[in-house]
C-alpha cells in the first residue's frame, strides 16, 4: 500500500468494481440513519431545592463551606474548590445586570419573545455569580452594565417548579452598579485579590 | 521506566441514582480518594477521567462533571470518551513522561435515566448494524449461542461463573446483585432473556462512580503504606464487524495480557470486567488465568456494571487488595465495545 | 422531603450519512434486489463488505454478489421488538453466511417462534416492496422455500 500522501487509495477514489448488473445503475451515495434516545431527565438534590423553592416565589442559592461565596443556580459544589455545599441560602429577587447581549434574530418556538430581546447575566444581591435571564420594561437601547433590576414573577397561581416563574427583570430604580464592580467583577475580584496577597506573601 | 502505583481508591456504586448528579456524585468520592493519602486538588500533577455524554444525554456532559474536581486556578486535565480505566492509561502515560508525580483519574457512568441497551446501540457501526438497533443482550445472546453450538463453553459452566459472581458479591457492599445461596441448579432453571443468555449471564446495570490516586517513585511509598505498583499495563483492540472475528476468542485481551506482563509469575486475584458470563469465561482463557487465581471475588462488574466505570472499578478492586495486604500480585481488566472488541490489562504487585 | 423531580428529555440526531463507494455499492445492490460481498486478497470474501481488510488494511475493491441463500451460523429471539428496529413483531435476530460469502452478516430471521431456529439451517433474503438504499431494504431473512 502506496505511503505517498497525494495517492488517494483506490477505495475512496471510488474505483471499485462492481458486478454488470449493477454497472448501470444509479449508485447510493448517502444513507439516512436517524437515533432518538429517551431520557428521563432528574435534576438532582441541589437542583431539586432549588426549583421545588420557585414554587413560593423564592430563589435559592448555597454557599461555599470554603469561603463562604454565593452560588446560584445552587449544583452541590463550589466548583473552585470541588467542595460540597450543603446549605442552602435564600437570596432577594433584586439585583443588577452584569453584562448583557440584545439579539434581533428570534429563538424557533419562542413566538412571545419580541424581537429584540435583551438576555443579560443577572447579579443577586448577595450572590457571587450571575445567572440568565430575560431583561424587559425599558427600552433596549437603555439597558446598561451595572442596571438595578428586579423579578418580575408569574401570578401566585400560575407558580410552579420552574426557573420559568420569573417572567423577566425589570429596572428597579436606584443608582447603576459602577462598571468596573458589576457583574463578573465580584467574582474576579475574589480571585485577584486571593492571588494578589499569595503575591504579596510570596514577595515578603 | 518509572515506578508508579495506585495510592488510594474510593468508590460508589447503586442501582439508580434516582436523585443525585453526576457531580453530586463524584464530589465526595474524589474527596475520599485524595483525602485518605491526604492531598489535596493543589497536589495533584494531573486529572483525567471517563465517560459517555451518551449515558446523561447532554454534549460535553464532563466539564460539568470537572466541577466536582476543584479546576480553579486551571488544572492540567484530560477525558477519555472510554471506561476510566483508559483514563487511568493516560495518566500512566503522563507520569512516565515525568514532570509530575501525581495523578488523579475518576470516571462514572449514570445509565439509568435512559436505556442503555439502546444507548449501546450507538457504538455500532452506523450503516450495518446500527439501523437494526440491535439491542445489547441480543448481540450477546449470538456471541453466545456460537459458543455454546461450538463447545466452547457449556451451560453449566456458564451458570458456574454466574454463581461465582453472585456468591462473590454478597460480601461486597457495592454490588447490586448478590445471592448468598445461588447455585447453577437455580441458575439454569431461569427463564432466558436473550436467548440463550438467562438473567443472570447478563451484568446487572448499576450507576456508579470510581476515583484513583496514582503516584510515581517514593511519592508513592510517602502517601500509602503499601502502593499497588503497576508493572505492566496495556490495551489492544480487535475489529468492529463481528462478522470478521472468531466470536469464541478476544485475542486482543490475550495480547494486552501478554504485554502486560500478567503470566510473568503466579496471580493472586483477577478481577474482570466482563459484562456477560460468556465474556468472562473467554477472559479467562485469554489471560491465562489459572486455579490458583481468585477471580472477580468481588463478584466483579456481572454483580454490577457501571458503564464506563465498571473497568476503572476492577483495576480499583484488585488494587485495594494489595493495600491491605490480602495478595501481592492482581491483574484488573477493563472492557469496551462490541464482543470484547476492546481490552485493557493492569498487573500490579505489592512490595 | 421534597418532590422529586423530573422531566422529559429526548434526543435525536436526524443523520444523513454519506456512504463511500463500499458501503454505498452494498446499499446499491440491495435496493436492487442484490447483496454483495467484498473479495480480500486471500480470496475470501466478506459480507458486508468493508473498505478495508479488518486484518492488513489493505484497500478491497472486488464488490461480488452473494447469496441470497444462506446458512444461519447463530440467532437469538427479540421479544418485545425493539422500538426503532426495523421489525414490528417478535423475530430472530440471526447471523447469517450467504452462499459465496465467508463471513456472517447480522439481520432479522423472520419466524413466527424460536421453535422454527435452528443453527445451520437454509434461509433465504426477503425484500421490501419500497426501497431506497438501506440496510432495511432487506426485510430480512426466512427459512428457504417459505417464499420470499
Amino acid at each position: 500500500m502506496s505511503t505517498d500522501p497525494s495517492v488517494t487509495p483506490a477505495a475512496l477514489s471510488g474505483e471499485v468494481h462492481l458486478p454488470e448488473k449493477l454497472a448501470d445503475v444509479e449508485p447510493v451515495r448517502s444513507v439516512r440513519t436517524p437515533i432518538r434516545l429517551e431520557y428521563d431527565f432528574i435534576p438532582g438534590a441541589a437542583s431539586s431545592g432549588y426549583l421545588n423553592a420557585f414554587a413560593d416565589r423564592k430563589i435559592l442559592g448555597q454557599r461555599s463551606p470554603v469561603d463562604g461565596a454565593v452560588f446560584v443556580p445552587p449544583r452541590g459544589v463550589d466548583p473552585r474548590h470541588g467542595a460540597a455545599t450543603p446549605d442552602y441560602v435564600e437570596l432577594p429577587d433584586t439585583g443588577h445586570v452584569g453584562g448583557f447581549c440584545v439579539t434581533r434574530l428570534p429563538i424557533p418556538g419562542r413566538d412571545d419573545l419580541e424581537i429584540p430581546y435583551v438576555s443579560a447575566w443577572i447579579h443577586l444581591d448577595g450572590a457571587d455569580i450571575g445567572f440568565l435571564g430575560l431583561v424587559a420594561g425599558i427600552d433596549t437601547s437603555e439597558v446598561r452594565m451595572g442596571m438595578r433590576v428586579r423579578a418580575v414573577w408569574k401570578p401566585d397561581d400560575q407558580l410552579g417548579r420552574t426557573a420559568e416563574n420569573i417572567l423577566y427583570w425589570e429596572p428597579s430604580g436606584g443608582p447603576d452598579i459602577p462598571v468596573t464592580a458589576a457583574g463578573t467583577n465580584a467574582w474576579h475580584a475574589k480571585q485577584i485579590t486571593e492571588s494578589e496577597e499569595q503575591a504579596a506573601g510570596e514577595g515578603r | 521506566m518509572r515506578d508508579i502505583a495506585v495510592v488510594s481508591v474510593a468508590q460508589q456504586q447503586q442501582k439508580a441514582l434516582t436523585h443525585t448528579t453526576e457531580v453530586e456524585l463524584m464530589v465526595p468520592i474524589i474527596n475520599e480518594a485524595r483525602g485518605a493519602v491526604g492531598l489535596t486538588q493543589d497536589d495533584i500533577g494531573f486529572t483525567c477521567s471517563g465517560s459517555s455524554d451518551f449515558l446523561a444525554g447532554q454534549a460535553f456532559s464532563f466539564v460539568h462533571t470537572l466541577d466536582a474536581v476543584g479546576a480553579v486556578p486551571p488544572i492540567s486535565e484530560s477525558h477519555v470518551e472510554m471506561d476510566g480505566a483508559w483514563a487511568l492509561y493516560e495518566s500512566w502515560v503522563k507520569l512516565q513522561i515525568g514532570g509530575i508525580d501525581t495523578a488523579l483519574v475518576y470516571s462514572y457512568g449514570k445509565s439509568s435515566p435512559g436505556s442503555l441497551r439502546d444507548v449501546l446501540c450507538t457504538q455500532l457501526d452506523p450503516y450495518y448494524l446500527g439501523p437494526l438497533w440491535p439491542d445489547a443482550f441480543a448481540m450477546a445472546a449470538l456471541q453466545a449461542r456460537i459458543m455454546l453450538e461450538s463447545g466452547a463453553v457449556s451451560d453449566q459452566r456458564l451458570a458456574e461463573i454466574a454463581v461465582r459472581s453472585l456468591n462473590g458479591a454478597a460480601d461486597n457492599p457495592l454490588a447490586v446483585r448478590s445471592s448468598a445461596d445461588a447455585a447453577v441448579d437455580s441458575v439454569l432453571a431461569e427463564e432466558p432473556i436473550a436467548d440463550p443468555l438467562r438473567p443472570s449471564d447478563c451484568a446487572a446495570s448499576a450507576d456508579g462512580g470510581v476515583a484513583v490516586v496514582l503516584a510515581a517513585g517514593d511519592r508513592a511509598r510517602e502517601l500509602c503504606e503499601r502502593p499497588a505498583w503497576i508493572r505492566g499495563i496495556d490495551h489492544r483492540i480487535d475489529p468492529h464487524q463481528p462478522g470478521v472475528r472468531d466470536l469464541t476468542r478476544a485475542p486482543s485481551a490475550h495480547k494486552a495480557a501478554v504485554e502486560a506482563g500478567a503470566g510473568n509469575d503466579r496471580l493472586d486475584a483477577a478481577e474482570l470486567a466482563a459484562p456477560f458470563t460468556t465474556q468472562e469465561h473467554i477472559l479467562e482463557a485469554e489471560l491465562g488465568l489459572g486455579s490458583d487465581t481468585a477471580v472477580n471475588a468481588s463478584g466483579g462488574a456481572l454483580a454490577g456494571h457501571t458503564m464506563m466505570a465498571a473497568g476503572l472499578m476492577r483495576i480499583a478492586d484488585a488494587a485495594r487488595q494489595i493495600h491491605e495486604g490480602q495478595a501481592d500480585r492482581v491483574l484488573g481488566h477493563a472492557a469496551s465495545g462490541l464482543f470484547l472488541q476492546q481490552n485493557l490489562v493492569c498487573v500490579m504487585e505489592g512490595e | 422531603m421534597a418532590e422529586r423531580l423530573r422531566a422529559d428529555l429526548v434526543l435525536e440526531y436526524p443523520f444523513t450519512r454519506t456512504t463511500g463507494p463500499v458501503i454505498g455499492a452494498f446499499l446499491t445492490g440491495l435496493r436492487e434486489r442484490i447483496v454483495l460481498g467484498i473479495r480480500r486478497p486471500d480470496g475470501t470474501v466478506l459480507c458486508p463488505p468493508t473498505e478495508y481488510d479488518p486484518e492488513t488494511s489493505a484497500p478491497l475493491t472486488e464488490l461480488v454478489e452473494v447469496g441470497p441463500g444462506g446458512e444461519l451460523v447463530s440467532w437469538t429471539w427479540v421479544d418485545p421488538p425493539r422500538s426503532q428496529s426495523p421489525w414490528g413483531q417478535p423475530h430472530g435476530l440471526g447471523m447469517i453466511r450467504l452462499d459465496g460469502a465467508d463471513t456472517p452478516m447480522v439481520h432479522g430471521v423472520l419466524v413466527d417462534g424460536p421453535d422454527e431456529l435452528s443453527v445451520g439451517m437454509r434461509v433465504t433474503a426477503r425484500w421490501r416492496p419500497e426501497r431506497e438504499g438501506h440496510i432495511a431494504d432487506l426485510e430480512g431473512f426466512v427459512p428457504e422455500g417459505a417464499g420470499q
